[in-house]
């Protein structure tokens, strides 16, 4: 009944972007949902039926009551029935479920539909705007993506502070975006279009704003935009991308003409920054049990969230750096009170503390069970 | 259906003694409480759980094999064992209604839990002034919570036992204060059986 | 600067903490506007309370009671209370999202929006729905097993205060401070200490963990009242549906927020004392919180329905002259969603990278809950099936919650399917999904049980017209404001967007505001329905039985004297009150004296001190919540004492107070 309300609905106009989509993912989605919904049905209907009609038929000043069983209340074979064609209904479900979730794992690459090499885009959620990095074009956009029809996209996903989602309901489903993590998605656009993108995850004051459209083009329309970035846009370096992660709302679309090798990898494991330590490095050392007790004052060197602290407008908030050498770490490291004694990190010290462990600790990215990470639990 | 037989003790009046004595009988406290200890054994669980999941993201900070030390944490662990010891000799004289003994019993117990809260804040109170507190890595925080929350309910427990030490000073040993006593005793041996846990798992295998 | 305004600057004073009077919303006209409106409302309230000098009996017969049907019926006149202020912030958003497309930005900054929204979901479901739910358990179960009072009767009372002092706390922060801007489940890192900077999130962490207490406790009490309060001869397969699902819910309630309290815990600790368990640096792991939150937070959605499905149970069986159809079945069917709730959590987030074998694992048990609430559903059915169907009121509900639960479970089923969650995750899909189990199932099944019970707490019946006024009013308005949400999840349209750049969503968006509006009818219905039936009790007034039930607690007078039962019930069987009408039982008429459980305003006096404690703890004001922690645990101690704690009815009270009475 609701299916049949929103199919007219879809016929009528090209909104309905979950029902009439726009790529191979979210047609094997859709498909998923409407079959889903008609073994629903089986049952549904006849209890949406009887929901009315028994109260109807049995009501209590009915003219002729001969069939008034006031002791009905058990029955064996309708038991079988009540409890067996919900089984039998979920069966099937779990069946399609089993299949199609394995089939559309937003982790599995598309190689298999013959579409043509994937094009590569790493996906970072910012306050409050998507970066998108080309890697194998070396540039990167923010909130446009340009995209070659009818090849597959393959995403890379994480986020400078909070969680995200990158949805772009015309092509498929969403994968969340976090920080200090790598997630995957596999999409792929089968007809040139724009298709709306956003985050679907409520992350903050300019969360509504972090919209952007899904341009896909022709192959030689993507090869020109990006040989138009490539000769007119400034490069996205370290510093460049520390200046673009500053939160702000409502960004304007802009590119990159470069990108600085390994950024991706850094901003992945919260080491953009200079001097500090790469999660995959931190991982290796605490594998092999940690820093030691030499290892308590180097704590600046670990520190992200403090620096991007903001308040309830989306207002950065200058905090003084984390306070760096042993002895009183514990004492005062609460929170963002003026009340606290100045810094006098001694950030010198436990930098080369870290790098007289590991001489590559702030060098460059390891990629190091970041993965691993988002699918331990 | 109204049992046949049943209708003569609902006509007829109940004496309210009678009624009292059955209504002590019944008491809920026993069940209730045991219920109210799986609600924290949950708390706890999550707790371990989190442990479990954090126990070795030091960040590149120290680690239980740079933080621990086995025989401090083995006192530890004999005195709060032994303070179950003397809460039990504390209930044998309480069933034999000696007032004195009892007093005496939960006297020792109470002092082993002191000493046993005594140890537990000296270490703390080392770990946060060498720099390893709770906000130096996520090991350290959950490290903290879970044997801080058992820290936390050992002097509730204390607090607790001196109260009911001063009514049944007062008071004596009446069924009202003896249902305490036997339901604080259950709370002292489930705080025990969770310090075996976190004895087990956070300290010895994390050493060994 | 993202913003061209700004939050009051942070400061710290021994005294005032971090509070400055910068933290009083005054250039907030809609704020200050609410809090006129408010404080006009107290003082008329107060004047009249002082003019029918009401204050006394107020404090005497209601704050300080331990009796289990009063405590009942606060619940339930704090969850209406509560619903108007979540209500508000509903009608807040439907406003807000039919005018800011396009390129509009309506009229609530982003700031305000998203306090309003994460007010709304924390408000419907802890201080809307769970009083709902325990106020019902409260005031019917007791009296379903012959029982005099609730294991606990203290305890109880403080249960209530401490809901009480959480529901405060949130409605505090609407003038002193702000509110949360996190969605109703505050994951990190958002919610951490360095991207929710300002008291918002610690109203929300002090508010709930508060109120956590009290609901905990309040379970564990239940639980010990099934288990050693029935009446003699009530075996636990003798006893109505009703309270099985209430041992159900109580158990998982006891099972689930420890770790809710547990989570919450760690996140205060984060915030408060830089503990790192779920920030982004130092090995903190954000999904750990996400996993944890939704470990309680989906049997938390069966605390909410799991009474429902037993006041459903009680209304069918009734109104259908007949025993519930497969009594066995049902209980089995309950325990088994109770047991299959705390496997499914990671339903919730499919689209944060599990893999696809984890993902299909959980979808399945998932689609596995759907089995026995089928069972449910066709048992009421068959239940109704050669009946002798009374279309009163309360069954009108009935037949609006199965038609609207029904469709709201087939749309839970498709959400269940990881591939199709991929798509309409976080999308108002999911928004029109739960609260079409939640408005169409808890809301309505609890209104039904209102509707139904009103004549056994009070003494009369409410009034038919404007109940069916406010039945239509709530049905109609629901299927207008939530069908346009479906529709737009299926355009993919995100949740908790304040603007949005497609005009296109905009007629959708109106239509559900319309919605919204007539639902506003409908609850202003139910106000003057009960008003009205108020006014008219005498006329109204309906005797002991009026809806020919079946089940114990309608055996006594109604409203039930303070001890319920003049005498104990031996019950052998099911549907006791039936069995006791077939055989023409009537209670002896030679009384005893009753033991009874005294009031206590301990209870009150702790939750108020908690209260305080809460609000200093969120501005920081240590001095005061380090007295306040010393004073709790003071009135606490004192509290043990007092060993005078019960009294006796004598048997002529007993007599007088059942010659009064209708008796069954």
């Amino acid at each position: 009944m609701l299916l049949a309300a929103a199919g007219a609905l879809a016929l009528s106009g090209c909104q309905y972007e979950i029902l009439s989509p726009s790529g191979w993912v979210a047609e094997q989605e859709r498909n998923l949902l409407i079959i889903s919904v008609l073994l629903m049905l089986i049952v549904i209907l006849p209890v949406l039926f009887m929901s009315v009609y028994f109260p109807l038929k049995y009501r209590a000043d009915r003219e002729d009551q001969s069939d008034y069983d006031p002791e009905f209340e058990h029955s064996n074979k309708l038991e079988a029935v009540v409890w067996g064609v919900p089984i039998l209904i979920v069966v099937a479900l779990g069946w399609y479920t089993y299949v199609y979730t394995h089939r559309l794992d937003p982790y599995r690459p598309l190689d298999h539909l013959d579409a043509g090499a994937p094009v590569e885009v790493q996906a970072v959620s910012l306050d409050w705007k998507w970066l998108f990095i080309y890697p194998d074009q070396g540039i990167a956009s923010v909130n446009e993506l340009v995209v070659p029809a009818g090849r597959p996209i393959n995403f890379s996903l994480t986020s400078s502070t909070v969680m995200n989602t990158l949805s772009i309901p015309a092509l498929g489903g969403m994968v969340y975006s976090m920080a200090g993590m790598e997630t995957k998605l596999h999409l792929i656009a089968d007809e040139e279009g724009t298709y709306p993108g956003r985050s679907a995850h409520y992350s903050g004051p300019g969360f509504a704003g972090m919209v952007f459209d899904t341009e896909a083009v022709s192959d030689a329309e993507f090869d020109a935009w990006v040989e138009g970035i490539r000769d007119e846009a400034e490069p996205l370096t370290r510093a460049s991308y520390l200046e673009l992660e500053q939160p702000t709302m409502n960004v304007a679309p802009r590119q990159y003409g470069s990108v600085e090798d390994g950024l991706f990898g850094r901003i992945v494991e919260l080491c953009v920054e200079e001097g500090k330590v790469c999660m995959g490095h931190m991982m290796m050392v605490d594998e092999q049990g940690g820093g030691g007790l030499e290892g308590v004052g180097n704590a600046a060197a670990y520190s992200y969230d403090r620096a991007r602290t903001i308040d309830g407008f989306g207002n950065l908030i200058e905090l003084p750096p984390l306070e760096s050498n042993g002895g009183h770490g514990g004492d005062h490291g609460a929170g963002h009170g003026s009340d606290e004694e100045a810094m006098n990190g001694d950030a010198q010290n436990s930098l080369s503390y870290v790098l007289a462990m590991d001489p590559d600790a702030l060098c460059s990215p390891t990629g190091a069970q970041t993965e691993a990470k988002t699918n331990g639990i | 259906m109204i049992e046949p037989g049943a209708d003569r003790p609902m006509h007829h009046a109940r004496e309210a003694h009678a009624h009292e004595t059955e209504h002590q009988h019944h008491s809920p406290t026993p069940i209730g409480f045991w219920i109210y200890l799986m609600s924290d054994c949950i708390i706890f669980g999550t707790l371990f759980a989190t442990y479990a999941v954090l126990g070795y993201s030091y960040a590149g900070g120290p680690s239980p094999a740079d933080l621990f030390e086995p025989s401090f944490v083995a006192w530890e662990t004999g005195l709060l064992l032994f303070s179950s010891i003397t809460f039990g000799l504390a209930m044998l004289q309480a069933d034999k209604r000696n007032v004195n003994g009892a007093l005496m019993w939960l006297s020792v117990t109470a002092a082993f839990g002191l000493g046993f809260i005594a140890m537990e804040i000296y270490e703390f109170n080392h770990l946060i002034h060498i720099g390893a507190g709770p906000d130096r890595s996520a090991f350290l925080s959950a490290f903290f919570a879970l044997v801080g929350t058992h820290g936390l309910h050992v002097t509730g427990g204390l607090i607790w036992l001196f109260t009911l030490m001063v009514q049944i000073k007062t008071h004596g040993l009446t069924p009202a204060n003896n249902q305490r006593l036997g339901t604080l005793s259950m709370f002292w041996h489930f705080l025990d059986l969770v310090w075996i846990g976190v004895f087990s798992f956070v300290y010895l295998v994390r050493l060994v | 600067m993202a913003s061209e305004h700004g939050q009051p600057a942070d400061t710290f004073s021994p005294i005032f903490g971090r509070f400055t009077l910068d933290w009083i919303p005054i250039h907030e006209p809609i704020l200050i506007g609410t809090f006129a409106g408010v404080a006009l409302g107290g003082l008329l309230f107060l004047a009249l309370m002082t003019y029918f000098k009401l204050w006394g009996p107020l404090w005497s017969k209601w704050v300080v009671s331990i009796d289990h049907k009063k405590i009942g019926i606060m619940y339930m006149v704090l969850g209406f209370i509560m619903m108007v202020r979540g209500f508000a912030d509903a009608l807040m958003m439907r406003a807000q999202q039919a005018v800011a497309a396009g390129g509009s930005e309506g009229w609530l900054p982003p700031h305000h929006y998203d306090q309003v929204f994460t007010a709304h979901g924390v408000i419907m479901i802890f201080f809307v729905a769970m009083p709902f739910v325990t106020g019902v358990m409260n005031y019917v179960m007791p009296l379903q097993i012959g029982a005099r009072d609730v294991a606990f009767p203290f305890l109880n009372n403080f249960s209530f205060w401490m809901t009480v002092s959480g529901a405060l706390l949130i409605n505090v922060s609407l003038f002193v401070g702000e509110f949360a801007r996190v969605g109703w489940l505050a994951f990190p890192p958002l919610s951490g200490s360095s991207y929710s900077t300002g008291p918002g999130m610690d109203y929300y962490l002090w508010a709930l963990q508060i109120a956590g207490v009290g609901t905990t406790l309040s379970g564990i009490n239940l639980i010990a009242t099934i288990f050693k309060m029935r009446a003699p001869g009530m075996k636990l397969f003798d006893m109505p549906i009703f309270t099985w699902t209430a041992l159900v819910t109580n158990v998982l309630i006891v099972a689930a927020f420890p770790v809710l309290t547990a989570t919450l815990a760690m996140l205060t600790l984060d915030r408060y004392m830089d503990f790192r368990f779920f920030t982004n640096d130092f090995g903190g792991n954000a999904m750990m919180y996400v996993n944890l939150i939704w470990i309680w937070g989906h049997p938390e959605v069966y605390i909410l329905i799991i009474p429902c499905f037993g006041i459903i149970s009680e209304i069918v069986s009734t109104f259908s002259g007949k025993p519930i159809f497969g009594y066995r079945t049902m209980v089995w069917a309950t325990a088994c969603i109770m047991v299959l709730s705390f496997v499914v959590w990671l339903h919730h987030f499919f689209t944060m990278g599990s893999g696809a074998s984890v993902n299909t694992f959980f979808g399945i048990t998932t689609m596995i809950i759907a089995v026995p609430t089928g069972v449910k559903i066709f048992n009421w059915l068959f239940t109704m099936y050669k009946g002798r169907v009374r279309l009163e009121l309360p069954m009108l509900w009935v037949i609006g919650f199965l038609v609207t639960f029904t469709i709201g479970g087939m749309t839970g089923v498709m959400l269940a399917i990881p591939p199709v969650d991929f798509q309409l995750h976080n999308t108002l899909f999911l928004i029109a999904h739960f609260h079409n189990v939640i408005i169409g199932g808890v809301v309505f099944a609890i209104i039904a049980g209102v509707v139904y019970w009103w004549p056994k707490a009070f003494g009369f019946k409410l009034d038919e017209k404007w109940g069916r006024q406010a039945f239509w009013g709530w049905f109609i308005g629901f299927y207008v404001a939530f069908m346009p949400l479906y529709a737009l999840g299926l355009m993919g349209v995100t949740r908790r967007m304040n603007m949005y750049p497609d005009a296109g969503w905009q007629p959708y968006f109106i239509v559900a505001a319309i919605g919204a509006l007539i639902i506003l009818y409908g609850i202003a219905c139910t106000f003057i329905c009960f008003f009205v039936s108020i006014l008219n009790r005498k006329e109204l007034a309906c005797g002991g039985d009026p809806w020919d039930a079946r089940t114990l607690e309608w055996a006594t007078q109604s409203p039930p004297a303070p001890y319920n039962f003049p005498q104990e019930i031996h019950v052998v069987g099911r549907e006791a009150f039936w069995q006791m009408k077939k055989e023409k039982y009537a209670f002896s008429t030679e009384y005893t004296s009753i033991h009874m459980p005294k009031s206590t305003a301990t209870g009150v006096v702790l939750s108020a001190l908690a209260f305080i404690f809460g609000f200093a703890m969120v501005w920081y004001i240590w001095w005061l919540a380090i007295v306040m922690l010393v004073a709790m645990i003071g009135v606490g101690i004192a509290h043990t004492f007092n060993y005078n704690r019960d009294y006796y009815i004598p048997a002529d009270e007993v007599r007088q107070s059942e010659a009064k009475g209708t008796l069954a």
